[in-house]
């Protein structure tokens, strides 16, 4: 091995990268979420079609507005130039996936509140006076089934759009051989589809279980209102349970990927492989994140053991240490 | 933003890309702004120019400073200097860190508690100097004069010099003679009956071989020397490198020579056997200008490559290729004399060993070897005669360094620790860091408890300064005058040091401090000028120069003149001969080798390794380790160790070590840098760094110090030199 | 058009990194950062070992995945010699600029814009040489326009060997080393 010194020693590139703390995997993990739930959300808009009360969860979209705008906001708390950020909408650069996610940021919005406005609660704490505004909104749309489809469309696509954009944020990076992948993409939006339905599964638990989450009560309302829940969580278990095994499959293509592409590719594979985060990968993420949960449900959808909040809290935290693990091993790969 | 340059423009940059290149000059003496700023033009922009001369070491290279809104910006070379051609070296660019450095010495300070203690009470300067002069008397009175000694470096000491003569003291020294070019000095003075000179006078751009004993250039950063080198390496002159430690200029060589250390008279004598055995020498040269010829090639007939191989470790085969290649280019082939030679106590030898081989070369006063320098005539100043010492100087009694033209600091040490010959009582030291500078810190530790006063007058709070009674603040060499420099150079010139800033705080120039201190002495008859501009105008006035225009361009050169025999320079060897001694009597006369012969260093003690030590490019012995520019580029520095040894200790880079040397000093942890670069049996270090004084802030405990490190010393009989290179240590993981 | 490029002789550099301190000084470049450094590549073994030194910087890249990347547009080619540079008005310190640089040679500037080496264009555009070629003390840094078959640095690169910078990285760097 050759010897190797520098003078360099800048503060966040030096001995080793670190310009990204926990900030852009809070964003990049809220962010798929809420691709996940608008994907949800879009796809049973559409199925429900013209009886949209038989929609099963429909608070999902007003949930992802918040989820979002707190992603945004991890987002915002990055930036070193904080004052300039308006700069981002100055422009559309069109080979810079942070300027494609920033507009998408955008057009998400409108989609997931259309979706929201669709199915409004009942009963609210407080702000009646709204609602019921947000429910003349709502039975205008619902006269309108063409628009309610288009709303579905929009979740859909924006959901899409918003879950592989994620990962081509990291996958663009040439620099990090780590990243340098095409299948951040997908793995990004599988990953962010089964945390969606691990937080529907979640909810609709809870709210079972009558514990006090007042917010979930509201949001899961009309969830009982037509459906038997535990037909409701069977349904999320399974949908997670196939997002996950897929999640898997594309992990495990990635890494086959890495370790047959160029030599710096298989040294960034090492970082997982033997190096300093093996354990967070393949126990954070592997393990915990995903094959534990896939056992679990199995075993709760074939009956041999009751149903928990478990795999979901498994894949939540799952879903947010497979992006802390990459951002931080991906600044940790390097060409030279 | 910036919008393109026009073509015209484009066609200024590579027209001066060509004349940079074509005149092997910098952009700046070419380009529109380095004419104007050289000029003192203050271009748009609240940005003004001021030439001066730069202190980050002694090389005194000229500078121009750029002030931005009354604020020091930055410092680049005077194009106009023949010694910096215009390109000043790291620490002449980071100067600026000097002028900004938050550990700077800011106030007057008078010991508070215990010496060493670094505790302090901060005086005005009336109260600073009055306490020493007023100890200064007191001695005089006791003791007298003699008993105080002034140790000064650099040019900014010729003011208290002037004091302390007045005063009456002869005993003054730096440790630019005895710890540093001493040996190589006598050396070349008992061959050719004068020395190399600082700068060096060695015709390094015109070698077309160049053969570096150590002389580590590139890492030693003697701005005209590295720039030469490089120009030499560019032209394709054959380098031969001899170092135990694969230096950046052994890696630009063609030749490496790992030699054993302490090794390399073995090499020259082998050399010279071989350059005379096959004829390969200067016969016509030294038969004109040689003296005792016939004796000295009898006397290294039995030197041949086969008897070096056993002591430098250098085969044979390697050792005639090497002396062929400098026999072919001769006379253009220059050995170079080396500068720091202190290294083994018998360097006095080694050092004439090299002069000798260049006089085989016929290098001496020829094109590519050693040129002949010139200075423009620059008359003192008028000042009264000095008091006739009643006493010699302290530091050689009986002559017993026969051939030291120097006073010997560590002569100055010994006296004040025996009182013989007579006692030393007081200390004024100048600009130099005696705690790294001297050898065996103890020695120094135990001089300075012996005196009654210590004065120590510094630009920050060296070890030195930790241990005085008194400090006194000086403004850096941006801050101040000093004065005049007529270099000795191969083209005459006179540079001017003048501020380009004002000093931030109560610091004041030296020239003021040895005047103020002369008047508290009673001795202000011995400054009649006012203040340093009356000074230096009358010097030059005196010598037909003018102020104005020294202060405008920086630099006054004079008349170019031939500078090789050649070309008509007239070179006269001040020797007992008056010829190239090859053969010395007055060696012989004092019981040496007429002749120089091979006398092995101790060998390492089992297990340990010898400490040898350089020189980074951007650092100043121990003065800038606190400077935040140069602080930035090197924060500490770093033992290098055999990769191969590193391994059998199972140490890997960066791990923390510390140094035992043999008489069980420890030093202070230090990173282990495992490497090819090095020969097994020794380890390498930089000097300057392990500072243990604490407002050394920035560089406090950071690395190790070699000074330290060296509790032996090998005194050279011939001239008090302190050898350094006999220390060995074993590393102990932290 | 133009092709600015340096061009640095690794034959006769050595280490000194005078170019660096001549960088922070010219550009005010904050104390702790650096827009150019010093690496030393030692290969081989005692008692045979090779070292190369280079002054490495920011490689004004043919295609730079910096501005290829930036949201804002402040990381742009600039309009002459093909010199990329950072608007700091417009850049919002998202820091893809630095991820996406093969080199490390960006940093977050302690005011919140991206810095790095702008080859001096300050300085260039009005006909003087870059700050750090302009102190080099051995004369091993060359400056200029490879567009121009006359211009140093295209005699130098026509003339010796020579080599860049991670080539697989497809940047196609414009400061080239001889060797
Ligand atoms: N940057 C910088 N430059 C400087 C200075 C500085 O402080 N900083 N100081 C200046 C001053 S005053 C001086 S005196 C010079 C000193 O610089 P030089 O005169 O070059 O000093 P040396 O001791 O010859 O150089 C040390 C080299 O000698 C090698 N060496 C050690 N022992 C032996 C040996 O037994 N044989 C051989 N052949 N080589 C050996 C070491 O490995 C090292 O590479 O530097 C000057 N230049
Ligand atoms: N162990 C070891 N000892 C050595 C050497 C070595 O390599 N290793 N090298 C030897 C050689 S070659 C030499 S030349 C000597 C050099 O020895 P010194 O000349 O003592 O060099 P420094 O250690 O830099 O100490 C210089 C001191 O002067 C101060 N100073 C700097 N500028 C100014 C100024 O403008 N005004 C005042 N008043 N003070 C100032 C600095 O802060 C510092 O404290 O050391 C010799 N001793
Ligand atoms: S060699 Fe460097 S430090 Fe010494 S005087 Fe010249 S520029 Fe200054
Ligand atoms: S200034 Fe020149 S010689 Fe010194 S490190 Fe930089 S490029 Fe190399
Ligand atoms: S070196 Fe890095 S920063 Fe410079 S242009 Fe190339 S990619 Fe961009
Ligand atoms: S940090 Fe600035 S320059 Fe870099 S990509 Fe973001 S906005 Fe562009
Ligand atoms: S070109 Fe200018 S900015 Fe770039 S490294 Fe050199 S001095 Fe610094
Ligand atoms: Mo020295």
């Amino acid at each position: 091995m050759d010897e190797f010194t520098t003078t360099r020693h800048n503060p966040g590139i030096d001995p080793h990268m670190h310009i990204w703390g926990w900030e852009i995997p809070v964003y990049l993990f809220l962010g798929g979420l809420v691709a996940g739930l608008m994907i949800l959300a879009g796809y049973h808009i559409l199925k429900a079609r013209d009886r949209q009360e038989r929609v099963s969860y429909p608070y999902a979209p007003m949930l992802g507005v918040i989820l979002l705008s707190l992603g945004m906001n991890a987002l915002f708390l990055d930036l070193a130039n904080k004052l300039h950020v308006w700069r981002l909408y100055l422009t559309f650069e069109i080979t810079s996936p942070m300027s494609w996610g920033s507009w998408i940021l955008l057009l998400v919005y409108p989609a997931l509140l259309a979706a929201a406005v669709l199915h409004p609660p009942e009963r609210v704490p407080f702000g009646q006076g709204l609602l019921n505004m947000v429910r003349r909104w709502s039975a205008w749309m619902h006269a309108r089934p063409r628009l309610i489809q288009a709303v579905g469309l929009a979740n859909l696509a924006g959901g899409i759009a918003l879950g592989i954009y994620t990962g081509i944020l990291l996958g663009a990076f040439g620099a990090r051989p780590l990243w340098n992948s095409a299948i951040l993409g997908p793995l990004f939006l599988f990953s962010g589809l089964s945390t969606a339905a691990a937080l529907m599964h979640l909810l609709a638990v809870v709210t079972r279980s009558g514990s006090g989450l007042a917010f979930a009560d509201v949001a899961l309302a009309g969830v009982f209102r037509l459906m038997d829940p535990d037909h409701c969580k069977h349904i999320m278990v399974r949908a997670d349970a196939s997002f996950l095994t897929i999640e898997l499959a594309i992990l495990g293509l990635w890494l086959i990927g890495l370790l047959t592409g160029t030599g710096v590719q298989q040294e960034a594979a090492g970082l997982l492989l033997g190096g300093p985060y093996t354990a967070g990968f393949w126990g954070g993420v592997i393990l915990a994140g995903v094959g534990l949960p896939l056992v679990l449900q199995y075993l709760e959808l074939s009956g041999r053991i009751r149903h928990t909040v478990i795999p979901a809290i498994l894949v939540l935290i799952g879903g947010f240490v497979l992006r802390l693990v990459l951002v931080s091993a991906g600044q940790a790969s390097h060409w030279s | 933003m910036s919008q393109a340059v026009s073509r015209r423009q484009f066609i200024k940059i590579s027209a001066s890309l060509l004349a940079a290149a074509g005149l092997g000059g910098s952009f700046l003496a070419s380009g529109a702004l380095g004419a104007a700023e050289a000029q003192g033009v203050p271009p748009a922009g609240g940005l003004r120019t001021i030439p001066t001369f730069c202190d980050m070491c002694f090389w005194k290279c000229g500078a121009i400073a750029s002030i931005r809104d009354g604020k020091l910006w930055k410092l680049e070379g005077n194009p106009l200097d023949p010694l910096c051609r215009g390109r000043l070296c790291p620490r002449g660019t980071g100067g600026v860190g000097a002028h900004i450095d938050p550990d700077r010495l800011v106030k007057p300070l008078l010991r508070a508690k215990v010496r060493g203690e670094e505790q302090w009470n901060v005086v005005s300067w009336d109260d600073a100097l009055g306490y020493t002069a007023e100890k200064m008397q007191a001695i005089k009175a006791k003791y007298g004069p003699e008993a105080m000694a002034l140790f000064a470096h650099g040019i900014g000491g010729t003011f208290l010099k002037h004091t302390i003569k007045a005063y009456g003291s002869p005993n003054i020294a730096a440790p630019s003679f005895a710890q540093c070019r001493g040996p190589r000095d006598v050396g070349f003075r008992l061959t050719f009956g004068d020395d190399p000179g600082s700068p060096e006078r060695t015709d390094i751009a015109n070698a077309r071989c160049l053969v570096l004993i150590g002389s580590h250039l590139g890492e030693n950063m003697h701005n005209s020397q590295v720039q030469e080198f490089a120009e030499a390496v560019a032209k394709g002159c054959t380098v031969i490198c001899a170092d135990p430690r694969f230096s950046t200029a052994a890696s630009k060589a063609q030749w490496w020579l790992p030699v054993k250390p302490g090794s390399d008279t073995a090499l020259l004598l082998a050399w010279m056997q071989v350059l005379v055995s096959e004829k390969l020498y200067d016969v016509e040269y030294v038969t004109k200008y040689g003296y005792g010829f016939e004796q000295f090639a009898a006397s290294i007939a039995t030197c041949t490559p086969e008897w070096a191989f056993v002591e430098t470790g250098i085969q044979p085969d390697v050792i005639r290729a090497t002396a062929r290649a400098m026999g072919q280019n001769r006379p253009a082939t220059l050995v170079h004399p080396g500068r720091h030679t202190n290294w083994y106590g018998n360097d006095t030898q080694r050092s004439r060993a090299i002069a000798l081989i260049n006089a085989l070369l016929g290098s001496w006063g020829r094109k590519g070897g050693f040129y002949v320098p010139a200075m423009m005539d620059l008359p003192p100043y008028p000042y009264p005669a000095y008091p006739k010492p009643a006493r010699p100087k302290v530091d050689n009694p009986g002559k017993k360094y026969p051939f030291a033209h120097e006073v010997i600091t560590t002569g100055i040490r010994e006296a004040t620790i025996t009182g013989n010959p007579y006692p030393v009582k007081g200390w004024m030291v100048y600009a130099t860091n005696l705690m790294h500078a001297l050898p065996n810190q103890d020695e120094t530790i135990k001089a300075i408890q012996n005196l009654d006063l210590l004065a120590v007058c510094d630009v920050i709070p060296s070890e030195t300064a930790g241990w005085a009674d008194v400090v006194l603040p000086e403004c850096t060499y941006l801050e101040r005058y000093d004065d005049l420099n007529p270099e000795l150079f191969r083209e005459p010139f006179i540079g001017l040091r003048q501020p380009v800033v004002a000093a931030p705080g109560e610091q004041k120039p030296n020239w003021w401090i040895a005047r103020e201190l002369a008047g508290k002495l009673g001795l202000s008859s011995y400054f009649p000028w006012q203040d340093i501009e009356e000074y230096l105008g009358a010097r030059l006035a005196k010598g037909g120069y003018d102020f104005a225009q020294l202060k405008r361009d920086g630099i006054i050169r004079g008349a170019k003149q031939p500078i090789y025999m050649e070309d008509g320079a007239a070179v006269d060897f001040a020797t007992p001969s008056g010829k190239i001694e090859f053969w010395s009597q007055q060696l012989a006369d004092h019981g040496f080798d007429p002749v120089p012969k091979h006398v092995p260093p101790p060998p390492n003690p089992p297990g340990s390794y010898r400490v040898l030590y350089g020189r980074a490019p951007m650092h100043s012995f121990s003065r800038t380790q606190t400077n935040p520019l140069l602080h930035d580029l090197m924060a500490e520095n770093a033992v290098w160790l055999n990769a191969i040894e590193a391994k059998r200790l199972g140490l890997k880079s960066g791990d923390r070590v510390r140094l035992r040397n043999q008489d069980g000093v420890i030093s202070d942890p230090i990173a282990v840098k495992a490497t090819e670069r090095i020969r097994p049996d020794c380890v390498y270090m930089v000097h300057g760094f392990g500072h243990t004084a604490k407002g050394l802030k920035r560089a406090y405990r950071k690395g190790a110090s070699d000074s330290r490190l060296q509790t032996r010393y090998d005194t050279d009989p011939l001239m008090g030199g302190t050898g350094l290179n006999n220390n060995f240590v074993t590393l102990e993981a932290v | 058009m133009a092709r600015l490029a340096m061009v640095i002789d690794t034959k006769l550099c050595v280490g000194c990194a005078d170019c660096v301190v001549a960088c922070t000084t010219e550009n005010d470049v904050p104390l702790g950062f650096c827009r150019d450094w010093i690496v030393e590549q030692v290969g081989g073994a005692y008692p045979t070992p090779l070292l190369e030194i280079r002054s490495e910087r920011c490689n004004h890249c043919d295609s730079p995945p910096c501005v290829g990347c930036c949201p804002t547009g402040a990381s742009h080619m600039h309009s002459y010699g093909g010199v990329v540079l950072v608007d700091h008005n417009k850049c919002i310190g998202c820091k893809a600029c630095i991820a996406a640089c093969p080199y490390d040679a960006r940093y977050t500037h302690p005011d919140g814009h991206v810095d790095k080496c702008t080859f001096c264009i300050h300085r260039v555009e009005k006909g003087q040489l870059p700050a750090c070629v302009s102190v080099c003390p051995t004369h091993c840094m060359h400056f200029g326009d490879l567009d121009d078959p006359e211009s140093d640095v295209s005699k130098l690169l026509r003339s010796r060997p020579h080599h860049a910078l991670l080539p697989a990285a497809g940047t196609g760097p414009q400061v080239h080393y001889l060797t």
